[in-house]
């Protein structure tokens, strides 16, 4: 008989809550790079003011995680994965807010739409979201091999970051008259690169769910 | 860290019943090893098998060996009491003699031969320091050692067991029969025992060990399955029946 029945309900509940807040944050983030590519106004709005659900998620999430340590004193898998747990939630709770940011932000555009400025800004989202969705897939599998080839890709993130940087600054220098333009499209870029670190962030804390390391060093 | 006690392929028979097998593990000197593992896994057995507290009990059968600073243990010449003053052992539920504080700890010293009032006074002082509880005893050193609570009799039984001067303190479940602010008063004394002695401790509290221990040893039906630092035991256990137990998924 497992002696431990209602705590590994419990776990299990925890999981489905990870699953779940993983999915609204890349919803969120989904719909916010569809809201600046299309301009749309209206996703945009929807977006910010659907963040507070991920936060109140993030807030429930660790309740719980807090209250399992107080009441189970979990140790070895179960420690790691609720601690696993309580470092994912912040991340996603960032990558929301970076997507209601970027919603924002598109709120502000004017004039040129983002292809006749920047071409590589679409490609740095699809890589972005790409990466969440990953990241997410790769705790939800305990896929560590897909975990570990995220924090890979993030290179090619910020390879990209680099070149929209390359492109803002030449388009600022042929036509000081979008320099607005300009400055927002590279926030949003910089977000996108936040968004893709945060990816990686989750991934590091699944392999470090599952082997005990983290970013190649034994913290526990 | 050197070894202090080393076992290797250690077994013993209560009878028939073959209650450790093949136990081997290195026991580091001047550290805390806990020794956990379900009821009847071999543990406590396995503790009296570092001083020879089970040649005792009719019918046991050991084979191996026990090796105490590279000296066999279960050798004919060794002498036992002098082997149990070397490695003292502290029992579950307190059990000072009916006799006063002062005597209980003194009571070893006189076994041992030592009787000059001068030298039994500042050997009961020192140890009744180093069991942590001479500021609560010392202006009643002659009243009965069961008037004392029982957090107090068991620091009393840890100081009787400091007087003869061990090297090893056995602890076989020291706090089990204590309330939560003694047990705590225990825990801390260990760390500051390990500074002079190798301790090692059979406990069922995981916490416990988890808090106590430098090393942890998991025993089940009379086999070490995992042996390791506690940080590692408690965190990553290698063999899965050490997760299932530590984690309280075992059966």
């Amino acid at each position: 008989m497992n002696a431990r029945n209602s705590f590994d309900k419990e776990l299990e509940r925890l999981h489905m809550d990870l699953i779940k807040m993983g999915s609204m944050t890349e919803e969120a983030i989904e719909q916010s790079v569809h809201a600046f590519t299309t301009r749309d106004n209206a996703l945009a709005k929807e977006i910010m003011q659907g963040d507070h659900q991920i936060d109140d998620m993030e807030k429930q999430i660790e309740t719980v995680c807090l209250s399992l340590i107080l009441r189970q004193q979990p140790v070895a898998g179960d420690l790691r994965r609720i601690t696993c747990a309580l470092k994912m939630i912040t991340d996603l709770e960032r990558i929301a807010d970076n997507a209601a940011d970027i919603a924002e932000l598109s709120l502000m555009i004017r004039g040129d739409h983002i292809a006749e400025m920047v071409q590589h800004i679409p490609g740095m989202a699809s890589a972005s979201v790409d990466m969440v969705h990953k990241s997410i897939d790769s705790f939800v599998r305990s896929d560590l091999d897909l975990a570990e080839s995220v924090i890979a890709q993030d290179d090619t993130v910020d390879a990209l970051f680099c070149k929209v940087k390359d492109e803002l600054c030449e388009t600022l220098r042929q036509n000081r008259e979008n320099s607005d333009n300009a400055i927002d499209f590279l926030m949003i870029a910089k977000y996108l690169e936040r968004i893709a670190d945060h990816a990686v962030n989750i991934c590091e804390w699944v392999l470090f769910s599952e082997t005990g390391i983290h970013k190649d060093k034994k913290i526990m | 860290m050197a070894n202090k006690i080393i076992t290797k392929d250690l077994n013993l028979y209560y009878g028939t019943h073959h209650a450790l097998k093949d136990v081997s593990i290195e026991i580091k000197e001047h550290c805390v090893t806990g020794l956990i593992g379900p009821s009847g896994c071999g543990k406590s057995t396995f503790l009296k098998t570092l001083n020879r507290m089970n040649d005792t009990i009719p019918g046991v059968r050991v084979t191996g060996n026990v090796l105490l600073d590279d000296e066999e243990v279960y050798q004919n010449a060794v002498d036992v009491t002098q082997l149990r003053k070397k490695v003292g052992m502290v029992f579950q539920s307190p059990n000072p003699f009916p006799m006063s504080i002062y005597d209980n700890v003194a009571y070893g010293l006189r076994i041992h031969g030592i009787k000059k009032r001068i030298i039994v006074d500042e050997i009961v002082e020192k140890s009744l320091r180093g069991a942590a509880i001479w500021d609560e005893v010392k202006d009643r050193l002659k009243k009965s050692a069961l008037s004392l609570s029982g957090g107090q009799q068991q620091r009393l039984c840890i100081a009787r067991t400091l007087a003869v001067q061990p090297d090893v303190i056995l602890m076989d479940e020291p706090t089990s029969a204590l309330d939560p602010i003694s047990t705590m008063k225990i825990e801390e004394l260990m760390s500051e025992l390990k500074k002079n002695y190798t301790v090692v401790i059979v406990t069922h509290n995981m916490q416990q060990a988890a808090r106590i221990s430098d090393y942890t040893a998991f025993f089940l039906l009379g086999e070490l399955v995992e042996y390791g630092e506690t940080s590692q035991i408690f965190s990553m256990p290698k063999d899965k029946r050490t997760e299932d137990y530590i984690t309280g998924r075992f059966g």
